[in-house]
């Protein structure tokens, strides 16, 4: 669609884009207050963010996410890319239905259902709750949303590009490795992305399915706000959301600075 | 002219081993399926045959806490003579305490009037973004998807800091003199409103910029050409056009709302009552295994017609691009 | 009548009884599911000819070369390539190589790497990699693009890279598929030469897949004319357009005036056909048609004459009134609508500069043509 842009859409863009990032900001503003009241600034001061380091349980918690989202987001990234090969090339066979299914129902299914649902998995099979079972689950939850990701660029992928492979006599399973994988790549680097993120983010699946040993950050950060607001949540959240903020940052400004090459590429080709 | 040689091997010598080489791609192709349809029906579909399973046993003061039922362990004979043990108690129970049956209503009166407020909120939104310049077009999808990537439970605890009735809200109304009177939000049903529309709107916003940006703005020319107002317009061609994307965004908004708990819990208060956190404290509070399962069984019921309307947007979505 | 030959005066194997076949189709069927794509069909193809599949969207020519590749197997029938049944070889171990419509270049590699990634499979040394793929971009003239990636390359040198990809393995036969379809029209003219070169110096077989007849005129030494997965007539050029073996092709390729009627009476060849209406027709092309036979008189435009008087001495002359007349700038084109309502396409060379034409619209006038300038067709 391309037409003259309103004052309405204008203000519709503004409001919108502020209501989404007004509480986001405030929240990192009041890290920086020096008084113990989260919404009565008292003055600057880093003193929540020094305090925060000297938090034994709160740098545990963070480990342990960390290592639950590379680890759950690798193998989820294997998993959902094989699930979207599945569903965007082979087209019939049987329970596909089924599949298609269990791909496309994490993704809306009540957190508190598939966590409650998992844990009972793991007390059923006898599995000790804990770093093992989180990273399970993780895995389980966040490859339907790899799938979708890579099932969507999948989709447009030329397979045209394949049959040359093949037809210059590369076998398929090399074809798959030389051609298709590279060429689909960056959908899978933001699948492992998402699935990364939604990982460190998550905190219903996390609580049911953990076990003593294996808090992960949300679930230390949920328990401390159960007990009041303090700005040292406040300066745990600013940190998260910059580490995750800068890595989208460099990741999208990584990816127009090569869009923006490609087509300056293209225009001199043109050109001849 | 240069010599022609064949340089691929001959078919006569390929013919014995392409055999082999087929065998091979159809077994890596048999792994492809397999292995993430395993792990989908292990760790997806399996563990809802425990939970309905679970839902229909007694519960116990043990570790874990429930006495089992349809142990397939103990064969055909154990199968039957536990059959007799199945019971419906759990459900009956459901049925009886009005304060379940409450949370199932309310669980779905409150996620159907967040979706509307966040279509309300999100269609101008969608809409100011599918007609802006479409230099800056990738710059505004960022900022809608940047809030996604940043920790849900943090989102919400921000709001907690500007509802409280000492809030950022209520100072900057008192302040300006709108009230005198500090508002009451948190704690309430208006704060789960705020608070679900806050966290789903990038759902909401996504598919219907999708499905807007993709229009045609000659048609909007073309029905105003023939002399068609603007609003009217926008209600015969441009509305009706968005409707696969409204439909999208609010499934994408109502099922994961219905069943939600940190929203609930942070902002809504020990007075509000959703199903999520009525499920959450049977389980972590009450340790009430089999009746949380119970709760779960029919809380699914009640959303596997909006997940299966789900899919079917989804597979009819992704026909139309191939 | 005399028989039209191929452009390359000394390569006629088609005529040669003892010549041995390079590519044979033995009636082969592709099905898929209820639409049968190819039916019955069969073909044969000489080593060395540049042959073309030419034929309407969906008529089939594409599934014919996909089955020669090996994406698609015959769901009947059988496919041979020097004497050795295709069936059950998978593309990467065909002796063929394709060209792409899309030109499929793998873009995360330069140029150089596409057109090494088909010889690295066979496993060739890597000196002799490099020396292949030096030759080949001297072939195509895009020596200083080795190190490009396929995005940093205009539409004509990516098409030059796809065919260097594709003749880098010397392959026993070359497929194009639409290999100019998307090169403009001036880009396209210049390529078919270079095209037709390439195949000459090479001494490759090609196979082209095309819907663009002025491109399968100029390039190929046969056509075979695809309709509904069969073939219609498969000839050189010149028999196509001068001897349509059917109605079906005569109005296929190039413009055509067709009169339907019965022989009337005739013998050896030269016969008079009643076109109804009190038109007769004099030819000399009716073949062994008899008398009282229903046949269609096929005459191209350019072998019709428009004159404002009747010409003396024309065997076949027929009045109407000019109904619409285009200039071309090289050409132009009178349509004449006779008396009986059929409208008649008949086209002049602009030989001379700034001629005053002398007819002009609702003008009486004649057409009039040889008796050896149209065809008979029964089919």
């Amino acid at each position: 669609m391309n037409a003259t842009w309103s004052r309405f859409n204008i203000i519709s863009i503004v409001l919108g884009f502020a209501f989404l990032y007004l509480p986001i900001v405030l929240l990192v503003v009041f890290s920086f207050n020096e008084s113990k009241l989260v919404t009565v600034w008292g003055g600057f001061s880093t003193k929540w963010y020094v305090s925060l380091f000297h938090n034994r349980g709160l740098m545990d918690a963070t480990w342990v996410t960390a290592r639950v989202g590379v680890i759950s987001a690798s193998v989820a990234t294997v998993l959902g890319t094989l699930a979207a090969l599945t569903l965007t090339r082979y087209t019939r066979f049987r329970g596909r239905l089924l599949f298609s299914g269990m791909v496309f129902a994490p993704l809306v299914m009540p957190e508190v259902i598939t966590g409650l649902s998992l844990l009972l998995l793991f007390v059923a099979v006898g599995l000790d709750r804990g770093f093992l079972t989180v990273t399970l689950a993780h895995t389980t939850l966040t490859m339907c949303f790899v799938a979708v990701v890579v099932q969507s660029r999948l989709i447009t992928f030329d397979r045209s590009l394949e049959e040359a492979a093949m037809d210059l006599g590369a076998p398929p399973v090399k074809t798959f490795f030389q051609i298709t994988l590279p060429v689909i790549m960056p959908a899978i680097v933001s699948g492992w992305m998402l699935a990364f993120t939604l990982s460190l983010d998550d905190l219903v699946i996390a609580s049911f399915t953990s076990g003593p040993g294996a808090t992960t950050l949300p679930m230390k950060i949920y328990s401390q706000v159960r007990l009041g607001v303090t700005p040292e949540i406040n300066a745990a959240c600013t940190i998260l959301i910059a580490v995750v903020a800068v890595g989208v940052i460099i990741a999208s400004l990584a990816n127009k600075r090569r869009e923006v090459q490609r087509q300056r590429d293209e225009q001199a080709a043109q050109r001849g | 002219m240069s010599a022609v040689t064949a340089a691929t091997s001959s078919p006569a010598s390929a013919a014995g081993k392409s055999g082999l080489v087929r065998l091979g791609a159809a077994f890596v192709s048999r792994l492809v399926i397999i292995v993430p349809y395993l792990w989908l029906l292990f760790f997806f579909l399996v563990p809802f045959i425990i939970v309905f399973k679970i839902s229909l046993s007694q519960t116990a003061i043990a570790m874990p806490p429930y006495t089992p039922v349809l142990d397939f362990r103990s064969g055909i004979s154990g199968f039957i003579s536990e059959f007799g043990a199945l019971n419906f108690d759990n459900y009956t129970w459901l049925t009886q305490d009005a304060l379940y049956f409450n949370a199932y209503v309310t669980s779905v009166i409150v996620a159907a009037i967040s979706t509307v407020l966040t279509l309300l909120v999100g269609y101008p939104i969608a809409y100011g973004m599918a007609r802006a310049p479409a230099t800056i077009r990738p710059t505004l999808l960022m900022l809608v998807i940047l809030p996604f990537w940043t920790s849900f439970l943090i989102r919400v605890y921000a709001w907690i800091g500007i509802l409280k009735p000492e809030g950022l809200l209520n100072q900057l109304l008192l302040a300006t003199g709108i009230i005198s009177q500090p508002l009451i939000i948190l704690n309430t049903y208006t704060a789960i409103f705020i608070g679900i529309v806050y966290s789903y709107l990038p759902f909401m916003v996504l598919p219907l910029y999708s499905s807007l940006e993709k229009m045609d703005h000659t048609l909007i020319e073309a029905a105003k050409d023939l002399g068609c107002p603007p609003t009217s317009a926008f209600w015969k061609i441009t509305f009706p056009l968005s409707l696969p994307g409204v439909i999208a965004g609010c499934l994408l908004v109502f099922i994961p709302a219905v069943g939600e708990f940190v929203i609930p819990d942070l902002l809504g208060g020990s007075q509000t009552l959703m199903i999520g956190r009525t499920l959450w404290n049977e389980f972590f509070a009450n340790r009430d295994w089999p009746v949380s399962s119970a709760v779960a069984v029919i809380l699914l019921l009640l959303l596997i017609v909006p997940i299966m309307l789900f899919q079917r947007a989804q597979a009819r979505a992704q026909e139309q691009d191939q | 009548m005399k028989s039209l030959g191929s452009i390359r005066r000394d390569f006629a194997p088609w005529n040669d009884p003892n010549a041995k076949p390079y590519i044979q189709f033995d009636n082969v069927t592709k099905k898929f599911g209820e639409f049968t794509a190819v039916n019955n069909l069969s073909l044969t193809i000489f080593e060395r000819e540049f042959f073309a599949l030419l034929g309407a969207s969906g008529c089939g020519k594409s599934t014919l070369l996909r089955m020669l590749a090996g994406f698609e197997e015959p769901t009947a029938g059988r496919i041979l390539l020097d004497g050795q049944d295709l069936r059950g070889i998978p593309p990467y171990r065909r002796p063929v190589n394709m060209m792409f419509q899309s030109y499929a270049l793998f873009p995360h590699m330069t140029v150089e790497n596409n057109i090494a990634f088909g010889l690295k499979q066979e496993g060739m040394a890597k000196a002799d990699i490099d020396k292949r793929v030096a030759e080949m971009l001297k072939l195509v003239k895009l020596e200083q693009f080795a190190k490009r990636k396929p995005h940093q390359l205009s539409g004509g040198q990516r098409q030059r890279v796809a065919l260097a990809r594709s003749v880098a393995k010397r392959p026993k036969v070359l497929l194009l598929d639409e290999p100019l379809g998307a090169l403009d029209k001036k880009l396209r003219e210049e390529t078919q030469f270079e095209l037709m070169d390439l195949q000459q110096n090479l001494g490759l077989t090609f196979v082209v897949v095309t819907h663009d007849q002025e491109e399968a005129m100029t390039m190929a030494d046969r056509i075979a004319i695809i309709d509904k997965g069969e073939v219609m007539q498969v000839a050189t050029p010149a028999e196509v357009y001068e001897a349509p073996g059917s109605r079906f092709v005569a109005g296929f390729v190039g413009n055509v005036n067709m009169f339907d009627g019965k022989i009337a009476a005739g013998e050896a060849g030269s016969a008079s056909i009643d076109a109804g209406n009190g038109i007769t027709i004099r030819t000399e092309n009716a073949g062994s048609a008899a008398a009282g036979t229903s046949v269609t008189f096929a005459i191209r435009p350019e072998k019709i004459k428009v004159s404002s008087t009747k010409p003396a001495g024309a065997v076949n002359a027929i009045e109407g009134e000019v109904y619409d007349i285009a200039y071309l700038g090289d050409m132009t084109v009178y349509h004449v609508r006779l008396d009986d309502g059929q409208v008649v396409r008949a086209s002049t060379m602009n030989a001379a500069r700034l001629t005053e034409d002398p007819l002009t619209w609702n003008d009486r006038a004649w057409v009039s043509f040889r008796p050896d300038a149209g065809v008979v067709l029964t089919r």
